[in-house]
């Protein structure tokens, strides 16, 4: 975890949510990639390819470095928003289908 | 450019042509078309593949199976030259079924064809949960498959690039992005006259243009009655590994990604995917491979086969220009290690030349053009 | 029978400008779109949590609002958090295929805009792929979108959006830690002779000049000319080195925002097989389009940066009149009508078009990015170098297409999207051709991933399951 990035206002709901199983905190309805940049999360994924680490490059849909597994299916952060109870998992490698 | 022989197309069929005369020691000059042009290469599902070949014909079986046995040592050979792993896998194949009555007239059909073959076609039928000790993702509602232990895979990719760097590397006159569009006869030997301008002499021809044939083979003395057949292609995302033995229509490639196939359509020169083709391709592949379901596609495809009236493919010599050969088939991927290593000997009638005259385009006389 | 008239995607300015003028004109509109609002990326969350930064993204950005609100107003069906996944065109119109809260659908249209924008111009760097590194556009999107801003960044590459950027850390407090500039003096000399031209937009480019004087007053450091950029670390950004006015530096940092302009996304005009062609001044391919932004398909329409780079108000003048000719080729509206309405908007297109020959001439992409070294990685999804593609041109791939026959090149999710113009330029150089004749991509449908599931659920009953090939 680090401090790459800050919030300018803290949002004051927040909900939890897993990253690989451990809890975080995050607000409610907020961007999922935003969200877990400004929680200090800057390694989303391992690369199939060569297990290089990526993180969000463009935020807007269109690079899929973002990617993370939400409840078993893989999807773009920067397309998702915070819900209580999510559980992100950060794919290593292929992504399970 | 003088060369011994002056092979038009540059895609799994013509490079494994060339290289193979290369490792004879033959000057070689090849000529590729462009990037826009239909590359059946481009498309392939890339299986090394002997069932359900030949059910009609067991010479092309027959072919098909000496394919595939020299197979390993040629990806060995291309691999070792270019340092690249071809990924080849030959640890059999499927054909899966969902379909009580479809599985059996294809087991009465391989039947027949082994009979044919003299027991040489060793095949096993696997009820579904024979099939499912062999791939646990199998879904219920697959009755069973055939299992042929002379299937296999390989990755058509690395296959195509190491051809086209190691036909380099043994000293081949490659020129792509060209089109002949003349041929004449300057006393003997070939005068091949280039879109650009440019020239190409050689001593003999091998037209292994693909759908390209059609075009040029009539002035090369040849019927060249092909036709496109459009196949549709999926692949998902890189996915751990479920699937174990490549089937016909889904296999899992050694970079993870799921391929599926495919369609036969007739529509002409269109390659274009459609929605209707690549929805029913994922719902056969979501029936198959429950988990699937799940599975991102990241890219679907089209491509056109190369088609001859039977399927089968062409090795005819010239009828009225000797030293002009038409080589075609719409496997190119199982075969290229036949057209490596034992379609020279054809070309150069050697003693070991193989018997294709089932192949020959006499058999067409009294089928449509 | 069609669901709707005319169905729009995107809804960035011009997709919102068009839906709000072909309401108007009586058609009945779909409008399509990624986001969970309209505004596209330049105005992304303008009607929730952005307008609160207002103060930092500046009143340019808090017009884009009323955009928003004007087709809230109308009837237009406004499909939000939508991902159009495939684009068929034919003698009655066009399908789209969509997916949506994990399901996907079919909506038929008898005529189409395509209103995607742009995307930012792949910039490869060593180190480009590290965690930490962005492109500016992120760097505003997560401002817009959060009200998160990076605490050590330095901005590199060169343009207005970048100058933009910066202005609006510095008004958040959280300066960037430097500017490097891969543009410089020559640029802007070289530049010069359109300025006269430029000067139809004024306004525009006043604005331009206001933010480089708040980037002085604030003392960012400023390195002019910067070369030989490489970003360092092992698992996310540490620092980024580059040389400039003859000294090599190294600034250690946590973010890199990376910037060398936008350029046309054209998956969605590419996989329609419309004509495009390459724009010698903006260094990308764009949609071949007429007057009114109607494409080489009869009845598709391409309003935006997506037809060509020129920024948000002449986006919003684009997307009236591609509106306007849909409603009169559907026969809503008469010749005169969609000409006396078209009147205001073409003046305002004319004004916006004439600055870009200027601002493009000052801000070109350096030839190192255009065709970067050979360790430099091209396609991030599959993880290959320039050098490898280099070698692949050289064994026999005279175009893109081909290039995906030797490798992997452009097949991961992002379908070339951050390496094409890459590849494009370096099959040029190694062929010594013009990227006009080495071509794109050929691009297919689904656009954007979408799950076996969702794509077996369209089957039509009883799906042929073919044999397979003999």
């Amino acid at each position: 975890m680090n401090t790459a990035f800050l919030e300018l206002q803290p949002e004051a709901k927040r909900v939890t949510v897993t990253l690989d199983g451990a809890p975080l905190t995050l607000p409610e309805g907020a961007n999922l990639a935003a969200a877990l940049l400004a929680a200090g999360v800057s390694v989303f994924r391992a690369t199939p390819v060569s297990g290089a680490p990526r993180g969000p490059f463009c935020m807007m849909g269109s690079c899929f470095d973002c990617l993370v597994e939400i409840d078993g299916i893989t999807r773009q952060a920067c397309l998702s928003e915070v819900e209580a109870g999510l559980a992100v998992v950060r794919p290593r490698g292929p992504c399970r289908g | 450019m003088q060369a011994e022989y002056a092979v038009i197309g540059g895609g799994v069929v013509g490079l494994s042509v060339a290289w193979g005369l290369l490792t004879r020691g033959r000057r070689v000059v090849v000529i590729d078309g462009g990037d826009g042009d239909y590359r059946a290469s481009r498309g392939n599902f890339g299986l090394v593949w002997v069932q359900s070949k030949g059910l009609t014909e067991p010479r092309y079986a027959r072919w098909t199976q000496r394919s595939a046995a020299a197979w390993a040592d040629f990806a060995t050979e291309l691999g070792e030259a270019t340092g690249d792993d071809l990924a080849l896998r030959q640890e059999g194949g499927y054909d899966l079924h969902l379909d009580e009555a479809a599985l059996e007239a294809k087991r009465r059909a391989y039947t027949r064809l082994q009979e044919q073959l003299g027991g040489d076609y060793p095949f096993e039928v696997l009820g579904h949960n024979a099939l499912r000790r062999e791939e646990p993702e199998i879904g219920p509602r697959v009755v069973g498959g055939i299992l042929h232990r002379q299937d296999g895979h390989v990755n058509p990719l690395k296959l195509l690039r190491a051809l086209a760097a190691d036909v380099r590397r043994r000293g081949a006159e490659v020129v792509n992005g060209e089109t002949v569009t003349m041929v004449d006869r300057p006393a003997a030997g070939f005068r091949l006259t280039l879109a650009s301008g440019g020239q190409v002499e050689a001593d003999r021809v091998v037209l292994a243009a693909g759908l390209g044939a059609a075009a040029l083979g009539p002035e090369l003395g040849f019927r060249a009655p092909l036709r496109p057949q459009r196949g549709q292609v999926l692949i998902t995302e890189k996915l751990p590994k479920l699937i174990n033995r490549p089937s016909g229509l889904i296999r899992q490639v050694d970079e993870g990604g799921v391929q599926l196939g495919d369609s036969k359509e007739e529509v002409g020169f269109d390659d274009r995917t459609t929605l209707t083709t690549t929805a029913a391709i994922a719902a056969n592949a979501v029936a198959t491979y429950p988990r699937l379901a799940q599975a991102q596609v990241v890219r679907a495809w089209a491509s056109l086969r190369v088609m001859s009236p039977d399927g089968l493919p062409i090795y005819q010599r010239s009828p009225t220009l000797p030293g002009a050969c038409l080589v075609t088939c719409h496997s190119g991927v199982t075969l290229a290690a036949a057209h490596a290593r034992f379609l020279p000997d054809w070309l150069e009638e050697t003693a070991a030349s193989p018997d294709l005259e089932a192949f020959g385009e006499h058999r067409f006389s009294r089928a449509p053009a | 029978m069609a669901d709707v008239d005319l169905a729009i995607v995107g809804a960035g300015p011009a997709g919102l400008a068009a839906a709000a003028t072909a309401a108007e004109a009586g058609l009945d509109v779909a409008l399509l779109d990624e986001q969970p609002q309209g505004g596209g990326q330049i105005f992304r969350a303008v009607t929730v949590g952005g307008a609160a930064r207002g103060d930092i993204l500046g009143t340019d950005y808090l017009e884009g609002a009323k955009l928003v609100s004007a087709v809230a107003a109308t009837n237009v069906r406004h499909i939000t958090s939508t991902t159009v996944w495939e684009l068929e065109h034919g003698a009655d119109g066009v399908t789209l295929t969509y997916s949506r809260g994990g399901s996907a659908a079919a909506l038929s249209a008898r005529s189409l805009i395509l209103a995607t924008g742009a995307l930012e111009r792949p910039v490869p760097l060593p180190g480009w792929t590290l965690p930490g590194v962005l492109t500016a556009g992120a760097g505003q999107i997560l401002l817009k979108v959060a009200g998160v801003v990076p605490a050590r960044a330095v901005l590199a590459g060169t343009g207005p959006l970048l100058y933009l950027l910066g202005a609006q850390l510095v008004r958040a407090g959280r300066p960037p830690l430097a500017l490097v500039d891969t543009g410089g003096i020559a640029d802007l000399a070289a530049a010069a002779p359109r300025l006269p031209a430029a000067l139809r937009g004024w306004r525009t480019l006043t604005k331009g000049l206001g933010l480089l004087a708040r980037l002085r007053r604030a003392r960012l450091p400023h390195y002019r000319a910067a070369r030989d950029l490489v970003i360092e670390g092992t698992d996310r950004v540490e620092a980024i080195r580059f040389s400039s006015g003859g000294r090599t530096r190294r600034l250690d940092c946590d973010t890199v925002l990376l910037h060398q302009g936008v350029v046309p996304d054209t998956q969605a005009s590419r996989s329609l097989g419309l004509d495009h062609v390459w724009d010698e001044q903006q260094l990308c391919f764009r949609p071949v389009t007429d007057a009114w932004g109607e494409s080489s398909a009869a009845g598709v329409f391409v309003a935006g940066d997506g037809a060509g780079i020129a920024g948000a108000a002449a986006a919003e003048a684009a997307g009236r009149l591609a509106a306007l000719a849909a409603a009169h080729r559907l026969a809503a509206i008469d010749r005169g009508e969609r000409d006396r309405r078209a009147a205001a908007p073409r003046r305002k297109l004319a004004a916006e078009r004439a600055l870009r020959p200027f601002l493009d001439a000052a801000s070109p992409p350096p030839l190192a990015i255009l065709r970067p070294a050979d360790e430099t990685i091209v396609c991030r999804c599959e993880e290959i170098t320039a050098g490898t593609v280099r070698a692949w041109a050289r064994q026999g791939a005279v175009g893109p297409n081909q290039l995906k026959a030797f490798g992997r090149c452009g097949m991961g999710p992002c379908q070339g999207r951050y390496c094409g113009l890459t590849v494009t330029a370096l099959l040029a150089e190694v062929h010594a051709r013009h990227p006009a004749e080495i071509g794109a991509f050929r691009i297919r449908p689904p656009l954007k991933p979408v799950t076996l599931g969702e794509l077996a659920a369209l089957a039509t009953p009883a799906p042929p399951v073919a044999e397979p090939t003999p």
